[in-house]
């Protein structure tokens, strides 16, 4: 590679944004960019921000699709607030953005696209964005994208679609020039995806090449950016999403419990991932029915968790509304199942793309009658991994529906995951019926510590019994109306739950845990908020923080860490619903509240901003 | 197999009191299913009943297997997951006509179009019994009730049809004091591979009393039904002397030697036929026009979905390059930090 003679930019981090039309592949534009990062050795995270329409209005701001990527020398825990360059595709994607991008960014345009008709679709009043989106101090790098990959490739015998498909990745090579990043990996990327159609290899990897040289020639007015590598733990990586991660901890956690794995689930945003990796899992024996609607899918599990099997539904919001109800039958039944809810923007059909906490309440009570049952979250994509694993496992071996949260953000965004051994994972240990009990057993005597019943699955000579939804006699599960029965019986479902608290870990304080001030976070927040202590205790205003991942039941010392604290701000995207489940559980304490429901991540500014004022209160 | 064949009916019964009304048609179908399954000598280990809410839902309470009374109109689909989870289960599901074909509907059409091998036992009373008495999806136009004080102004689902219209492989009607007719059809429903649907015509004593009488009472039943048998005639009457023929389109009865009818212009039960135009025609006939058909209507081969399933499972295994957790989470993009 030729020299650089332009001014080279040193950051420890940069955060990256492309943006275009929902058709022009920004979404596999930024994964290679991201994996090239990543392969590079930088951390990395990840952010995709799609239409709900498959096909929004070409040309529009609606129909407007980006890909956020954050990777740097150090680690980094968000996709980032505030991008450093942003490739814009099309006027809208610039009008879109354009607020998005750091004051003296740099910003890629494919100037083609810039044409009266474009810019008016965009809603610009002008024919000169640059001015009207106030960027006259921003780097502006004019490419004629468009024109350049056509000339590109007009001697191939492409037809025009293909060729026009092929200007995400001259925009592409244009980028890895800025960063100064080789274009191996998304070569052999390329040659393995079109293997099958040898022109359309020859096509892309000739505009790569020439978007890099682009860089090359206009590069004495266009700053380029450096960044080392990160110093990581040594091991195997690859990126991975939220959604895969719950998919991968859940067949990890049915290896574990010498489980078979089974899904019953119905395609639902932005869950439906979950249900399509398990599906394609059917090499590792993995049961998968799609179901005819939410109702069924989870049915199927209860169904299939009765037969013996490591039984998980997947949904989102609404899908978790109707649920309710079977959830209420696993609750009573005693029965071992994980419903993995992937939260998005409601009420209603709400946000189906965007992210949002706000099924907290949903999740704790959304239910007739006292039903308790587990309610965890997992805070980053790759630990989704942990939690669903953990899920199962709680599940399994405390006979409960478990309902993990995730969120749209979580589900969607990638990160680096270093490859675990699974021999470092805990056993998991279904609890069945010993051999010297068999004779007298009754399906609804109890552990009396654990207060956990035992699980005889259908196929079970000599262990026949019956359960259901009606109310169940103490010892042998036959239906009984008894008063006090019920009475004891409600009793122990609650206390079956609350007991589970012996076996997760303590709640810990991060950031400076001797400040006055405790920030309380919890489920897919976690980045934004770290990130925030960090940069705050760098500035040398400490404040302490403690993210929760278990909320029913919370961990043994919640009260202890609360108390120790002068003021709290409970941050949540949500209108304060974990600040009311803390005000229910401990209400000597005063709570605060930072609240953001706008489909969208907290900033990283927005929530140092809060934490700043707190402190000089 | 002499463990197998010391398996008597009793060994299926539960030690539960039975708690329908006395009278109640459910108690003739629990020991007609308890005899079928004697016959057929399934181990009650191996057998799970799945039930949703109503009356006849509390059936599994009286069986000696494994049991679930879920919740309403659900047990479809939570026997689905019992069956695919364990494929090698004799899974028996047992509902109403308000459980399975009103808050079930969308369930039950699934069910029989996946083709599960499921056994179906659909009590039809035509009457919501356990909120005592209020109009069903299979209550006649008409039809007064507590919540129809007036009349029905809605025309009642068939199950025949509904179950044939979702492609269904298997259909058969009882009528809950005919033993040893719905023995027999119990035990076709088991050995059929796929999901089976079996409607029994039952009685409520208390809210629907006597709503099948006109065609299941000793004096008339002969004459008002026709017990369809693959392969023979379709004859039925009194006297056996009343069969079906065709009639442009349509099914007709006569009476053989009569109007120049003979015994060769009598139709001949082919309950295998994958052609299902004849069975839908025999589904719905009803009274008074034609004798009500009972016994297995339609029991035509195909694919189940758990066989299905399980030959897709051998064959993706056969092929793959994944086998085990540590190869699927090592395959595609990954890159080592040293």
């Amino acid at each position: 590679m030729m020299g650089r003679s332009s001014k080279v930019i040193e950051r420890d981090e940069v955060v990256v944004r492309f943006s275009g039309d929902s058709g022009d592949g920004m979404q596999l534009t930024g994964t290679l960019f991201s994996n090239t990062s990543a392969v590079f050795g930088n951390d990395i995270s990840t952010f995709p921000d799609y239409p709900a329409e498959i096909r929004a209005p070409q040309g529009t701001i609606g129909g407007v699709s980006g890909f956020q990527v954050h990777f740097g020398h150090t680690e980094v825990y968000t996709p980032g607030d505030y991008a450093d360059v942003l490739v814009a595709m099309n006027p809208a994607a610039l009008r879109a953005n354009s607020k998005w991008v750091k004051p003296g960014g740099t910003i890629v345009m494919d100037v083609d696209s810039f044409d009266d008709k474009h810019l008016q679709k965009a809603g610009y009043q002008t024919n000169d964005p640059i001015t009207e989106d106030k960027l006259g101090d921003y780097h502006i790098v004019k490419a004629p994208i468009t024109t350049l990959t056509k000339e590109s490739l007009k001697d191939m015998g492409l037809d025009n679609k293909s060729i026009l498909r092929s200007k995400n990745m001259y925009a592409l090579g244009l980028v890895y020039w800025l960063f100064d990043r080789p274009l191996a990996h998304t070569s052999e990327f390329i040659k393995k995806k079109f293997a099958k159609n040898p022109l359309v290899v020859e096509a892309n990897l000739k505009v790569l090449k020439e978007g890099y040289d682009y860089g090359v020639i206009i590069q004495a007015v266009t700053p380029s950016y450096h960044i080392n590598p990160a110093s990581i733990k040594k091991g195997k990586y690859r990126n991975l999403n939220g959604n895969i991660a719950v998919a991968w901890g859940l067949i990890a956690a049915a290896q574990k419990a010498n489980l078979e794995l089974f899904l019953g689930s119905y395609p639902i945003t932005p869950a439906t991932e979950i249900l399509q990796e398990l599906s394609a899992r059917k090499d590792l024996g993995v049961k998968v029915f799609q179901a005819e609607d939410e109702i069924a899918g989870i049915c199927t599990a209860i169904g299939a968790s009765f037969a013996g099997d490591l039984a998980v539904t997947s949904t989102s919001g609404p899908g978790l509304a109707l649920k309710g109800e079977a959830i209420g039958l696993a609750v009573i039944a005693e029965l071992p199942l994980v419903i993995v809810n992937v939260q998005r923007g409601g009420p209603s059909t709400g946000l189906p793309t965007k992210t949002e906490q706000s099924d907290l309440m949903q999740a704790l009570h959304g239910r007739n009658g006292e039903s308790p049952c587990v309610v965890m979250a997992a805070s980053s994509p790759i630990n989704c991994f942990e939690y669903a694993f953990y899920a199962a496992k709680i599940a399994v071996e405390h006979m409960t529906p478990v309902i993990l949260l995730t969120d749209g953000f979580l589900a969607n965004g990638t990160q680096s995951w270093r490859i675990p051994d699974l021999a470092d994972y805990p056993e998991i240990v279904a609890k069945r019926v010993p051999e010297e009990q068999k004779e007298n057993w009754m399906p609804y005597v109890r552990d009396p510590e654990s207060l956990v019943r035992s699980w005889a699955p259908v196929g079970t000579p000599g262990l026949m019994h019956r359960i259901g939804g009606l109310e169940k006699d103490e010892e042998t599960g036959g239906v009984s109306y008894d008063a006090e029965n019920h009475q004891k019986m409600v009793n122990y479902r609650r206390d079956k739950i609350k007991n589970i608290e012996n076996c997760i870990p303590e709640q810990d304080i991060l950031g400076d845990v001797d400040s006055q001030v405790l920030v309380i976070g919890w489920g897919g927040t976690f980045g934004h908020l770290f990130t925030a202590v960090e940069e705050l205790q760098n500035e040398g205003k400490g404040v302490a923080l403690a993210h929760f991942n278990y909320i029913n039941p919370m961990p043994k010392n919640t009260h202890d860490v609360l108390k120790r604290y002068k003021k709290i701000l409970v941050c949540e995207l949500n209108m304060g619903q974990f600040a009311n489940h803390l005000r229910m559980n401990f209400p000597d304490i005063l709570y605060r509240q930072y609240n953001k429901v706008q489909g969208l991540p907290f900033t990283v500014l927005e929530l140092k901003e809060q934490f700043k004022k707190l402190l000089e209160d | 197999m002499s463990e197998q064949c010391e398996l008597k009916f009793s060994d299926y019964k539960s030690d539960l009191s039975v708690r329908w009304c006395p009278g109640c048609g459910d108690h003739a179908i629990l020991n007609s299913v308890q005899k079928a399954m004697a016959n057929l000598k399934v181990k009650p280990h191996d057998v799970a009943v799945i039930s949703g809410i109503g009356c006849s839902s509390r059936f599994p309470y009286y069986m000696n297997t494994y049991g679930f009374h879920t919740i309403h109109g659900r047990a479809a689909a939570v026997a689905s997951g019992v069956k695919v989870a364990n494929p090698d289960l004799h899974v028996w599901e047992i509902t109403g006509d308000g459980d399975a074909l009103a808050i079930g509907g969308n369930h039950f059409i699934h069910l029989i179009r996946r083709n599960i091998d499921i056994n179906v036992i659909l009590f039809n009373n035509q009457i919501y019994g356990l909120t005592k008495g209020q109009y069903s999806p299979t209550s006649k136009r008409g039809f007064i009730s507590k919540t129809s004080p007036f009349g029905t102004v809605e025309d009642p689902f068939r199950p025949g049809e509904l179950a044939l219209g979702a492609r269904g492989q298997f259909f058969a009607r009882t009528v809950d004091k005919e033993l040893k007719l719905s023995v027999e059809v119990m035990e076709e429903a088991a050995k059929h591979k796929g999901t089976s649907i079996v409607e029994v015509l039952q009685n409520c004593v208390i809210y629907n009393d006597r709503t099948h009488e006109a065609i299941t009472d000793k004096k008339h039943k002969l004459d008002r039904t026709i017990i369809l048998k693959h392969g023979e005639k379709m004859i039925f009457g009194t006297n056996g002397d009343k069969g079906l023929v065709m009639d442009g389109m349509d099914i007709k009865a006569v009476t053989i030697g009569q109007d120049g009818y003979t015994m060769d212009d009598i139709l001949v039960h082919d309950a295998q036929t994958q052609h299902v135009s004849m069975h839908r025609k025999l589904a719905n006939m009803d009274y008074p026009e034609l004798p009500v058909a009972l016994g297995v209507i339609r029991s035509a081969e195909g694919l189940s979905y758990d066989e299905s399933v399980k030959k897709q499972v051998e064959d993706v295994q056969e092929k793959t390059s994944i086998h085990t957790f540590e190869e699927l989470v090592n395959s595609g993009d990954v890159w080592e930090v040293k």
